[in-house]
């Protein structure tokens, strides 16, 4: 497995990927506090914020509906607001009887589902732009520039760099787990549930061992090279005037939406 | 890229603002203290080490086990993680895992990062590690039998975590919202119990010095059993008195005649979560989910047994 296989990032020339990984992550959070604070159903609003999603798209040059293909990721969890459908007292829109419960959907509770749905829905979006125009490790980057704890970033980089490594060591555990399954056609292999889990739980610390033994080598060759806790990076990160005047603008347009959203 | 969601991820744009505040503060605190604490007794060794860890929760949790017609369980980790490194440096790993799972996959947003980090890597971590803390010289059996009930009731208390944070922020209906997440992840807790005792087994098995006296995890101070069972004990508790309070959201679905006939999952194994001959009481409620803990619990030593004894 390539070493980039889990990243998400588009290789393109546009103004979007050469901004300081610091200004995308600041304009992403806080975009996603603004459609949290957006009231149900300012439609306005949602549209403003929609817009924005639809420049930062193009002028990426990923194409206006690149994110919009990658954001059903979210969807399944709509069913966990489901409820709000019922239970907001209101307009009765319809009514139905599923099994033994009297269902009753609300205008109110509607309008409620609907808001949540497209908040999470642009959010969502703006995430999965922010990984397509930003290296990962950039992305770390600015956390580290953004004050997050070096212990915590420098954790994650080695995730990032080990993930790809200890994946191809389950997908060996995995090949190894198929070839001694064998079975006629039609017939099961193996045995229930219980059997099953206890081989992926062996399979799972055998993983450990492994990944343990090979941070005790990873941490010698490292000691090696003179590591001494820290890491370090070649690339400068300097804030541009480009880079002041996108967040200004950003900044700006996002405050705008709030307003129309209040009005 | 083989890579599975999970229910307990809140997306953004659920939880409310000043929910997901409240949240990144009280993670952002326990995070600072489990920083001070790992700088303290860790040296640079281990931040290696939890790198590589945190990338094999990751890379633990594709490794799935078919259940019935194509589901699939497998392993979240936090249990196992704080059990094996010691609370702080799983908690560490935990958020670890989590942010890059909110970043490069958006499983799980930003802004609600902070919560998903407590539901799922400091409460998880805290019920692992002082569960099995308090067994720690026991005999093997028990010791994995009690990680087991832990890697359980701390899949449930991420749950019911999740289940009052999306109540808070109005996203969902108390009544329905604890019964149905609990319900689910009651049995999405066993696949984790019985990953984490067969892990944790097989690591007992091969390398008992990574567990055993002066390793990590028999570190950390033993105040950890307490702050892991009161944990254990408030999801308990909590868990029913949250379901059976009349409050104002409940009232407001009775009203409604939504949840007069007893709205309930399907899947439960004791109904409502009470008792019949206790009746509709907490106290019931309460009843029956220290049973389904001492049966999870009764499981899994028999099958520790049986591990044992194949083995």
């Amino acid at each position: 497995m390539h070493f980039d296989a889990f990243d998400r990032y588009h290789e393109k020339e546009s103004f979007i990927h050469h901004l300081d990984p610091r200004v995308k992550v600041v304009i992403t959070v806080i975009f996603i506090i603004s459609n949290v604070l957006l009231p149900d159903g300012a439609w306005l609003a949602f549209g403003m914020a929609w817009l924005l999603l639809l420049a930062a798209n193009g002028y990426s040059r990923l194409g206006l509906g690149y994110t919009l293909k990658r954001s059903l990721i979210a969807l399944p969890f709509a069913l966990i607001a489901i409820t709000v459908l019922f239970s907001i007292p209101g307009k009765s829109l319809y009514e139905f009887q599923l099994l033994m419960w009297k269902l009753t959907i609300t205008d109110a509770g509607l309008l409620r589902f609907e808001s949540i749905l497209i908040r999470s829905w642009l959010s969502v979006q703006m995430a999965i732009l922010l990984v397509a125009v930003t290296r990962f490790p950039d992305l770390i980057h600015a956390l580290e520039h953004l004050k997050v704890p070096a212990i915590l970033t420098t954790i994650i980089s080695f995730l990032y760099r080990y993930l790809f490594v200890l994946t191809d060591e389950v997908f060996r555990l995995i090949r190894a787990r198929e070839s001694r399954s064998a079975a006629a056609t039609g017939a099961r292999s193996g045995g229930g549930v219980l059997w099953r889990a206890r081989v992926a739980g062996n399979m799972a610390g055998q993983l450990f061992l492994r990944s343990y033994e090979r941070s005790d080598r990873i941490y010698n060759a490292m000691t090696a090279r003179g590591y001494s806790g820290h890491l370090y990076t070649l690339n400068p990160h300097e804030m541009k005037s480009n880079d002041y005047f996108t967040t200004a603008l950003a900044i700006a347009f996002i405050f705008m939406t709030q307003i129309l959203g209040r009005l | 890229m083989h890579y599975s969601p999970e229910p307990l991820h809140i997306p953004d744009g659920f939880l409310s603002l000043a929910v997901s505040i409240v949240c990144w503060v009280i993670s952002a605190i326990v995070i600072g203290m489990a920083i001070s604490r790992t700088n303290k007794s860790l040296g640079e060794k281990q931040i290696p080490l939890m790198g590589v860890m945190a990338a094999f929760i990751f890379a633990a949790q594709m490794i799935n086990f078919p259940v019935l017609g194509g589901t699939s369980g497998h392993m979240l980790g936090g249990a196992l993680a704080s059990i094996v490194l010691g609370p702080w440096a799983g908690m560490l790993v935990m958020t670890a895992v989590i942010a890059v799972q909110a970043l490069l996959f958006q499983d799980g947003g930003l802004l609600v990062m902070g919560a998903n980090i407590m539901n799922m890597g400091l409460v998880t971590a805290a019920i692992g590690y002082g569960l099995y803390r308090s067994v720690s010289s026991q005999s093997r059996g028990v010791k994995l039998a009690v990680a087991g009930v832990a890697a359980w009731l701390s899949v449930m208390a991420g749950a019911l975590l999740t289940s009052l944070q999306l109540w808070l922020s109005g996203t969902s209906e108390l009544t329905v919202v604890i019964p149905a997440m609990l319900g689910v992840h009651a049995l999405i807790g066993l696949g984790e119990a019985l990953i984490t005792v067969s892990a944790l087994g097989f690591i007992l098995q091969t390398r008992p010095d990574l567990l055993g006296d002066g390793s990590d995890s028999a570190k950390a101070s033993r105040n950890w059993v307490y702050v892991g069972w009161a944990v254990a004990l408030v999801v308990v508790l909590l868990s029913p008195l949250a379901s059976a309070d009349p409050d104002g959201l409940e009232r407001v679905a009775i009203d409604m005649g939504f949840i007069d006939t007893g709205l309930s999952a399907p899947y439960e194994i004791i109904p409502d979560y009470t008792l019949p001959f206790l009746g509709e009481t907490p106290i019931s409620t309460i009843a029956a989910g220290v049973i389904g803990a001492v049966v999870v619990g009764a499981i899994l030593v028999l099958l520790g047994r049986g591990m044992k004894a194949k083995s």
